[in-house]
């Protein structure tokens, strides 16, 4: 993320500099900044209403219900989470707010997945390898409703703007598969090797 | 047939946010719970984690915006097209794949475009719309997911991520080859 970061800021200023776009760079900037801020308040409202549904959830015991019925499935790419842990059940709704592409609130149910992934993580700075599965899982949904891309396609005169769903099922489907693949590979390779501090280097 | 799956899906999205809800608060009133006042236990973290995620979203979303306006990413279409050519990608929906990973509007508004030169029932106009529909804005997702429970060390988050979207991109035009080539 530090190269990358990097590469899009100095990349940003050299090119700009090239291009003699340096005006028109920094008015980009500057909306960014105001719109990342609108972007995270506007989150609020929805994200305090779906955290107090899934309390309500959690008391009423649906939440654990869930993640017992479909242990089976997400044991294998989630094995350090605890069994009839509530973290399985967070997951499981933000798949499925997914998949109906319910948007910011799919946003703030996987937030909520998060939470409690975080909970059972060992090194809270470090990202635990559930997470990167469940990001890669988040980042590839299938998404049955593309409402958006369909509101575009029939605003520009389509003659069947939902003609795509059945591509887009069979995509995401490739691009799902290939994502927990990827995640369960890499979470291997020495450089993403969790380095955090042994108990016996603590001792020292 | 398209019409009625058109109805369908149209059903779907407008009634799962109040069937969700509506199940819940049924169940947990059935188990006797304390329904509003749990409601609001829960609702109180959600303005912490609007918040949280606020420095981690400035970041990367001003970088990404600086970045496509110096027209740095211009240049680096131009630096990965041989590549991408090689891979199957029609040049038309390159900049739709190279800016669906870094922004969410970016990439609306330039499938939106697309779909306006083509034509919505174009191979390209239907391709940008799979691709729009099969993959996620992944530095948003890192930057959101990670920014709300203050992660910084992100190991392979990013290739994973960037990989899922490859992979998401190429199936799109893979598809869409096999399923509207007639």
């Amino acid at each position: 993320m530090n190269y990358i970061w990097g590469i899009l800021i100095l990349g940003g200023v050299l090119l700009a500099a090239i291009n003699g776009r340096m005006a028109e760079s920094t008015q980009a900037l500057i909306e960014a900044a105001k719109s990342s801020v609108e972007l995270a308040i506007g989150l609020i409202g929805l994200m305090a209403f779906w955290l107090g549904l899934m309390r309500l959830a959690e008391e009423a015991g649906l939440v654990q219900r869930i993640s017992r019925l479909l242990r089976p499935v997400l044991r294998p790419l989630f094995p350090d989470i605890p069994k009839d842990d509530p973290a399985l059940g967070n997951i499981v709704a933000n798949l499925t707010a997914n998949t109906l592409g319910l948007g910011n609130s799919a946003t703030a149910l996987g937030l909520k997945a998060m939470a409690e992934l975080q909970r059972l993580n060992p090194n809270k700075n470090i990202a635990s390898n559930s997470m990167v599965t469940f990001l890669a899982m988040n980042d590839s949904c299938i998404t049955l409703v593309p409402a958006t891309v369909i509101a575009v396609r029939s605003s520009a005169g389509s003659a069947n703007p939902t003609e795509i769903i059945g591509a887009v099922i069979l995509a995401t489907a490739i691009g799902f598969s290939v994502a927990i693949v990827a995640a369960k590979t890499l979470q291997r390779f020495p450089v993403f090797r969790i380095q955090a501090p042994t108990p016996e280097a603590q001792n020292v | 047939m398209s019409e009625l799956l058109a109805a369908a899906l149209r059903i779907i999205s407008d009634w799962a946010i109040p069937l969700i809800a509506g199940s819940i608060v049924l169940i947990a009133l059935l188990q006797r719970v304390k329904i509003y006042e749990v409601f609001i236990e829960g609702a109180k973290e959600g303005f912490n984690v609007g918040v949280r995620i606020i420095p981690y979203l400035v970041a990367i979303l001003c970088a990404i915006a600086f970045f496509r306006a110096s027209g740095a990413l211009d240049l680096l279409l131009k630096i990965v097209a041989p590549v991408t050519n090689l891979l199957g990608m029609p040049q038309e929906a390159l900049p739709m794949a190279l800016v669906r990973p870094l922004s969410g509007s970016g990439a609306l508004g330039i499938m939106s475009e697309t779909i306006q030169t083509h034509g919505p029932d174009s191979f390209i106009g239907r391709v940008v719309s799979v691709m729009m529909g099969s993959t996620e804005t992944t530095f948003y997702v890192l930057a959101v997911y990670f920014g709300s429970v203050g992660i910084s060390k992100i190991r392979h988050a990013m290739w994973v991520g960037l990989i899922a979207n490859a992979a998401g991109l190429l199936a799109a035009v893979w598809v869409c080859r096999w399923i509207f080539s007639n």
